[in-house]
């Protein structure tokens, strides 16, 4: 009798804060949870948050920019609104998007539990969120939002306040505030490394991994060396202004080029941090709807990984206009030209993949199709700026502008796109409207070319960017109007999306756990997939292994299904029916015996202290300092000293 | 899926209503003296024999993937019954050593013309060239002709037909943090762009084949007034030019001063409010066209065609309203710049207003007396 009390009433006598919450469910479980798929959602909701505030404020740039001589925004706000809108859509929207799929998929892409680092994955949302809302602060105090754009070139941005060349506190936020977001991101590309190496399923070699978590590996690794370095030119900009430091002040003899080629070596496999998922993503979705296996896995795969390593060697093709020389210019313009051809081989993959398939057009199609086609637009016009004579032309105009968002919108957008469509019905057992998504597409694919289409011509008539205003008579009014047009019917397609999200999570057709007769382990489980994700982790023998539980090939290579028993056999087979364990049965069932780590405060409380020292940082408020150190130091130590699991 | 396939040829015919209409407005817009499809001078002539092939290349290689897309995507749609379990390709090597090949020899053959017009288009300039240097400022270009000895502003005079060396720099005595921000110069019509970075002595050349007026902007993103500031070159024939350097070299056609030493005076009451009242001189010449100085040099203001970062043409009304209130025109950050000790500090970038915000014991310009200062100007041909 005493030994049971004692051990009952032995987790209460330790320290009240230091026990860990229990619950799953309800409002607070969603600041302690450390479930993959809770979290997921969550960097999912957040993202697509900022992706509608990023997204207003480029249709306010747009109303400006309606005609010639706009009068809407003053050029101080303009500036504020470009600079918000870049620095949202890709460190607020782009890459936490891109997190939110890897956070949901990867563990049950290759039938884990959860990921490697459960409270360090809550700790990178916290981050980003707190990043994000540190960052948008700066609207309401410290003079302005950040204005330098969000590339942010010295000695614009690192000049001292004060001394003219940047109004208002808007380029400390931006510096302290990414590198902020820089230390969730890279936290979080920690975790996607070790879970993929580390938690495999037996038999989930590297070679039969689904795409889309070897395109996440490749950008975690990205993310984990590129981080380090804007962090490092951030510091740098941020001693500028603040402590007297000149690393790039040219009136102290430094070069400002210096930050350029530091922050194009991050900003260049950026690009790829932000478009691999995509490809990942279309890499999963166009096998499936084509009821084919993707056309040359190993060497869409290698492709992939091509550009992971290419991608490092062409960040000065940013810098062409900047006097360089001609050696260095014409080497940066052949690794431009190199990086096209494995982006080449995929594109020709997809197309095969697709060729001689069993297309079902639903939306989830549909997008992945209209990334197709749309990236390749952005990549050709990407080879137009490796000819370096006419990206001198082009560099800095919209023309530009129409390329990148060809390559972050039909490419990236389009792919996360297809992604919702495609996954949703896993996270919440029911479809999104066809109908609305149709809808959906048709209109973004019209808005998104009427908007970024007529931006080449506009840029090629000779239209720089990151102007506020433009003089009537140099004929690109009538081009401007159509682009301001245009984003209105994005906005009109985005809003068709929401409504869908709204309504089809409660009462959209019910989809089952395997609705579109796919072939990766997430969609062996229950949807939504419990807790624990696998009742047995299961046993892989091939590349697209579900697939192969339900279809064989004939001698002429067509599928065929296997009888409806056989495959319900496989797929129900104890997890030691192949690989051997005694304990299956022991983990059978309902998932009783699955011991999951418990949720937890302190992530949470940890990432609060970053913005009590931002803050610090950006009014150097000494004061604050010891209380935001307070709060990360308590929150680190009660993350390190509190029990694994609460009894 | 039938009435999939007559919608999607209805989107096909809109795209391709939309793609004219575009074609036809890019078109309709081609001489407004800033179209980089429409070179006046050998650079941006070489640019644009390299750049038009290229781009023919890819719009070629876009239509067969867009049309792939689309072809596949309707010609393999899911028919129940007849080819729901297609065969399962799993890859097929020789057809992807093709296609990396391929695009790889496509790339290599663009390859080369693009180095050798790199290198082409940096040699150093050589024979009869003019050499010119300008100055990017917060927001507005400054125009050096270090051997003719003359300073100017917002209009780049060159003579048609001879090569014109220009230097690009950000840093200059006349500026009080000795540099500036990076700014891009860029004259589409005669050349690409050459980024003006601090620290550095970059270089473009510049020549127009024909007496004309070519237009040119900022294209490097440098704060606050970036969108204005515009400038333009004007070709002239070489002896209407030669004639022009003379008259830029003389003093100012009505005299600022009069006496000499200690017993200098403003030469009548529009220089008195000039020198005095409103101390525009502390940042612009006016009587001597050999200086740089922190706003333009206007001692031949009356000779341009434009002013104010090259945004607005040089009428009376504009100029009255931009010496009573430049703000209102083109935005500055120019608060504190009528306050003791500047802008020398720094603190202040552009030009104030003189009628609104006026600091403590600083005077407040009337709209006469702005009229007068711009009748004094508009004769300083």
């Amino acid at each position: 009798m005493t030994t049971v009390s004692d051990t009952v009433r032995a987790p209460a006598r330790r320290l009240r804060v230091l026990r860990r919450p229990r619950a799953t469910t309800g409002f607070w479980s969603w600041f302690t949870t450390i479930d993959h798929k809770k979290i997921g959602i969550m960097y999912g909701t957040t993202a697509l948050t900022f992706f509608v505030i990023g997204g207003v404020e480029a249709l306010l740039l747009r109303l400006q920019l309606a005609g010639p001589n706009g009068t809407l925004l003053t050029a101080a706000q303009y500036n504020e609104l470009f600079t918000m809108h870049g620095t949202t859509m890709i460190f607020l929207m782009g890459m936490p998007l891109a997190v939110a799929f890897g956070n949901y998929l990867i563990p049950l892409q290759i039938g884990a539990r959860d990921v490697a680092f459960p409270r360090l994955n809550a700790f990178g949302y916290w981050g980003f969120l707190m990043g994000g809302l540190f960052i948008y602060s700066s609207f309401f105090i410290g003079g302005s939002a950040p204005n330098g754009g969000w590339f942010g070139y010295t000695p614009l941005t690192s000049t001292p306040l004060g001394r003219g060349f940047l109004p208002g506190h808007g380029a400390d936020f931006w510096a302290v505030g990414i590198v902020m977001l820089g230390i969730a991101s890279t936290t979080s590309a920690i975790n996607f490394i070790v879970t993929v190496l580390q938690l495999r399923a037996p038999g989930m070699t590297f070679m039969r991994m689904p795409v889309f978590t070897w395109m996440m590996l490749v950008t975690a690794f990205l993310t984990l060396f590129a981080m380090p370095i804007v962090t490092a030119a951030l510091i740098m900009v941020y001693f500028d202004r603040n402590m007297g430091t000149n690393f790039f002040q040219p009136a102290a003899g430094a070069d400002p080029l210096l930050y350029q080629n530091l922050f194009w070596l991050f900003g260049h496999p950026e690009v790829y941090i932000l478009i691999l998922p995509g490809m990942g993503i279309v890499s999963e979705v166009l096998p499936v709807f084509s009821r084919k296996p993707l056309f040359g896995y190993p060497v869409v795969v290698f492709s992939g990984i091509a550009i992971g390593f290419i991608g490092w060697g062409v960040w000065a093709h940013h810098m062409f206009a900047t006097g360089l020389g001609p050696v260095a210019i014409s080497a940066f313009a052949l690794s431009t030209m190199i990086i096209a051809v494995p982006t080449g081989v995929k594109i020709f993959n997809w197309l095969a993949t697709v060729w001689r398939g069993a297309v079902r057009l639903k939306t989830a199609m549909l997008f992945a199709l209209g990334f197709i086609a749309m990236f390749t637009l952005g990549g050709l016009s990407g080879v137009l700026h490796s000819v370096v004579p006419a990206d001198t032309q082009q560099t800095d105009t919209y023309f530009v502008v129409a390329h990148f968002h060809y390559v972050l919108f039909g490419g990236l957008v389009f792919g996360l796109f297809s992604g919702f469509y495609y996954w949703f019905p896993k996270l919440y057992g029911r479809f999104l409207d066809e109908r609305l998504g149709k809808f959906n597409f048709w209109t973004m694919l019209l808005g998104f070319n009427l908007t970024f289409f007529p931006m080449h011509f506009v840029g090629l008539l000779g239209m720089p960017r990151r102007t506020y205003r433009y003089d009537t008579g140099l004929g690109w009014d009538f081009l401007n109007q159509l682009e301001t047009i245009g984003a209105f019917v994005i906005a009109l397609s985005v809003l068709a999306f929401i409504v869908n999200v709204m309504v089809s999570r409660r009462h959209g057709q019910v989809s089952g756990d395997d609705p579109w007769d796919a072939r990766t382990l997430e969609w062996t489980t229950p949807s939504p997939p419990p807790m624990y994700n696998f009742a047995e982790i299961p046993q892989v023998e091939a590349r697209d292994d579900f697939w192969h539980h339900k279809y064989t090939e004939d001698e002429t290579g067509h599928a065929v299904r296997l009888p409806s028993g056989a495959a319900v056999a496989v797929e129900e087979r104890p997890a030691g029916g192949d690989g051997g364990g005694e304990h299956g049965g022991e983990e059978h069932g309902d998932g009783h015996g699955i011991h999951m780590p418990s949720p937890s405060y302190f992530p949470f409380v940890v990432a609060l202290g970053l913005p009590i020292l931002g803050y610090a940082a950006v009014f150097q408020a000494v004061w604050l300092v010891p209380i935001g150190a307070l709060v990360l130091l308590f929150g680190m130590y009660a993350w390190g000293i509190e029990p694994q699991t609460e009894p | 899926m039938r009435r999939f396939t007559s919608r999607s040829k209805r989107w096909v015919g809109l795209a391709v209503v939309l793609g004219a209409g575009l074609l036809l407005a890019a078109c309709s817009a081609e001489n407004n003296g800033q179209n980089s499809l429409k070179p006046k001078g050998p650079a941006a002539q070489k640019i644009d024999n390299l750049f038009t092939p290229i781009f023919f290349i890819s719009v070629a290689v876009g239509v067969l993937v867009l049309g792939a897309v689309v072809v596949f995507a309707v010609r393999f749609r899911y028919r129940a019954g007849k080819n729901e379990n297609p065969k399962q390709i799993h890859g097929s090597t020789p057809l992807e050593i093709g296609w990396t090949i391929v695009p790889a020899l496509i790339l290599a053959v663009i390859a080369v013309p693009t180095i050798i017009t790199i290198f082409d288009l940096h040699k150093e300039p050589t024979g009869d060239v003019l050499n010119v240097t300008v100055v990017g400022k917060q927001w507005w270009w400054e125009f050096k002709y270090p051997k003719e000895k003359v300073v100017t502003a917002d209009e780049l005079v060159i003579p048609a037909g001879r090569t014109v060396r220009v230097n690009l720099q950000a840093c200059d005595e006349s500026l009080p943090n000795k540099c500036n921000v990076i700014h891009s110069f860029w004259v589409p019509e005669l050349n690409g762009k050459t980024d003006v970075v601090p620290g550095r002595n970059n270089f473009t050349t510049i020549e127009a084949d024909k007496p004309g007026t070519y237009l040119g902007q900022c294209a490097e993103y440098c704060g606050l007034s970036h969108a204005n500031m515009r400038f333009r070159v004007i070709a002239k024939e070489p002896s209407e030019f030669d004639r022009w350097v003379g008259e830029q070299q003389q003093g100012p056609a009505v005299p600022l001063q009069v006496g000499t030493g200690a017993d200098t005076k403003p030469a009548g009451p529009a220089q008195d409010l000039i020198s005095t009242k409103f101390q525009c001189t502390n940042c612009h010449s006016l009587s001597d066209s050999k200086v740089s100085s922190y706003g333009p040099n206007l001692t031949h203001l009356a000779s341009r065609t434009t002013f104010a970062s090259g945004y607005y043409e040089l009428t009376r009304d504009k100029l009255v309203e931009w010496v009573h209130n430049a703000p209102g025109l083109i935005p500055m950050q120019s608060k504190a710049c009528r306050e003791a000790g500047e802008p020398a500090a720094g603190k202040c970038v552009g030009m104030p207003s003189f009628s609104r915000d006026t600091p403590a014991g600083q005077p407040t310009m009337t709209e006469q007396e702005a009229g007068q200062i711009a009748d004094y100007l508009l004769q300083l041909k």
